[in-house]
């Protein structure tokens, strides 16, 4: 990321912090991070999307993990990262905690946590955000 | 719209190039293009740039205009445009050069492709390299560019059985191919034992499943066919090109072991050159990481979807093979300056066709194919080339 730009953070602070994504009124496709119009509806979407909040739940669909990562997050290598396919529709990227690397597999149902997610060194700022855990 | 031919063709050494300069590189592989094609200076109409990120690797924008004059054309003041999809912005450049002629607009246009990587220190690379992926939703959860091709091995492996010993294979054949490529970074075999062998980087890729942060650059002279022979006896044309585009991160694709950019912007170079797939004698693939290449080939429609791997183990990739992929040693050994890949790709393309490839020659090529992608999949650019 661009170094010190703080404002870039605070403005995606709902989506980070509360798995905020948006729902297009038109089709009921969910969104996440939440997008100005809807890649399926385009112009019947304008003005139809509404903020919808994530349950959190979802599944692996694929992972790896991270041996060489930048500085941001060295400390924190090795690292399992996934892409989680959200119960609501919508795939993100994030990292998955409190488990050990051996167990990560795909279908490995998860759920949201708020962590740290990296320190940025050049203006000593923590950021924080979603990371995931195994759910029963 | 008229009919393009590439008439000349310049490649620097691709490497850890720390005695020359961005300049130095771009203004080398420019005048081996001119030298090679026979035009002179003023014959030029307007120059096409492919670079990622000279502003991060080197601190210098306005490419355009600083490799106008690096070639030594400031006093012609010849147009100059700069053309920029992360590490398909070679692949582009030629395209966007190739539309300038086609339209008629102009006659002789100068395609450069240029990357110095080698200036920036400690983990620089890889985080500029980064900047091709979505740095709000994939880079600040912790994704690096090779954890998302990671992500996609993982996927492949489990849909379809693909191993970590194809993968492995990809960077074997390739280095054979650089081996017999005088421009290549590394001209070495490498054994499947040290591929396996090497540190992890992300899983499952290793180090060496990786390609390399090299410098170099890469040129082309494009000309309206009807004047090529004028000035070359082997022109080779441009009989389709195509491009597409995805969603940045790979989370938000509809299949994570297809690049969709990759299957539109064929379709598009295929039907434009109306030729099916089977048609293509010899392809240069954008193998940054060794998944990648099984990917492209499944993606291009060299083989079905889910059989890349298979690929491997039954040779039909090798030099000798069904259909040769990456002679050149492909990314992985030849060295992959971003900006200059796809130009470089095009370049190796035009040497094959006009049986100029010596010891890694494929026999008999007609027509070849060129695979250019955008850090993990978000633009792709194909062009296909055959000789006149
Ligand atoms: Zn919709």
């Amino acid at each position: 990321m661009a170094e010190g730009a703080v404002p870039r953070f605070w403005r995606e602070i709902p989506q980070r912090y509360n798995l905020i994504g948006n729902k297009c009124n038109e089709c009921e496709k969910v969104f996440f991070p939440p997008r100005e119009s809807c890649p399926e509806c385009r112009r019947k979407s304008m003005g139809k999307m509404k903020d919808f909040k994530l349950s959190g739940e979802g599944e692996v669909l694929t992972y790896t993990i991270i041996y060489e990562a930048s500085e941001k997050f060295e400390g924190q290598a090795p690292y399992p990262l996934a892409i989680i396919q959200l119960k609501e529709g919508p795939k993100i990227t994030a990292q998955i905690v409190d488990c050990d690397i051996e167990d990560v597999k795909i279908g490995m149902k998860l759920k949201s946590t708020f962590r740290k997610i990296q320190d940025d060194g050049y203006v000593g700022a923590i950021y924080y955000g979603y990371k995931f855990k195994k759910r029963n | 719209m008229r009919d393009v031919a590439v008439i000349g063709v310049g490649i620097t050494k691709f490497g850890e190039l720390w005695d020359k300069s961005f300049r130095q590189l771009i203004a080398e592989a420019g005048s081996q293009a001119i030298i090679d094609s026979g035009i002179s200076g003023k014959e030029i109409d307007a120059l096409y740039v492919g670079s990622m990120s000279a502003g991060r690797f080197v601190g210098q924008e306005h490419v355009g205009a600083l490799v106008a004059d690096a070639s030594g054309f400031s006093q012609m003041h010849i147009p100059s445009i700069r053309v920029e999809s992360a590490c398909a912005s070679g692949g582009l450049a030629v395209r966007q050069g190739y539309f300038s002629v086609a339209s008629g607009m102009n006659d002789i246009v100068v395609i450069g492709g240029i990357e110095k990587m080698t200036d920036v220190v400690g983990t620089e690379a890889s985080n500029i390299l980064a900047t091709g992926l979505d740095q709000e939703w994939e880079a600040f959860f912790g994704a690096t560019f090779p954890g998302i091709y990671a992500m996609i091995a993982t996927r492949h492996m489990h849909d379809f059985g693909t191993t970590r010993e194809q993968l492995a294979q990809v960077a074997v054949k390739n280095h054979a191919n650089g081996a017999l490529n005088p421009y290549a970074q590394f001209k070495r075999e490498m054994k499947l034992e040290s591929i396996l062998n090497a540190p992890m980087v992300a899983s499952p890729l290793g180090m060496l499943d990786c390609s390399p942060v090299s410098d170099g650059a890469a040129t082309l002279i494009l000309c309206a066919a009807e004047k090529a022979k004028k000035y070359t006896d082997k022109p080779v044309k441009i009989i389709g090109s195509g491009q597409a585009s995805d969603t940045l991160p790979l989370h938000g694709r509809n299949d994570i072991c297809t690049f969709e950019s990759t299957t539109y912007a064929a379709r598009m170079a295929y039907k434009q050159a109306n030729i099916e797939p089977s048609k293509i004698d010899v392809a240069e693939v954008h193998d940054c990481f060794t998944i990648a290449e099984i990917l492209a080939i499944e993606d291009l429609g060299f083989v079905k979807k889910g059989d890349g791997g298979k690929a491997i183990d039954n040779k039909i990739t090798t030099l000798d093979g069904k259909i040769p992929i990456n002679p050149s040693g492909g990314l992985k050994a030849k060295g992959h300056p971003v900006g200059a890949t796809g130009v470089a790709q095009i370049a190796e393309i035009v040497l094959q066709l006009r049986g100029e490839a010596d010891k890694r020659q494929v026999k008999d090529a007609k027509i070849g194919l060129t695979h250019n992608v955008g850090a993990s999949g978000a633009s792709c650019v194909v062009n296909i080339l055959e000789a006149m």
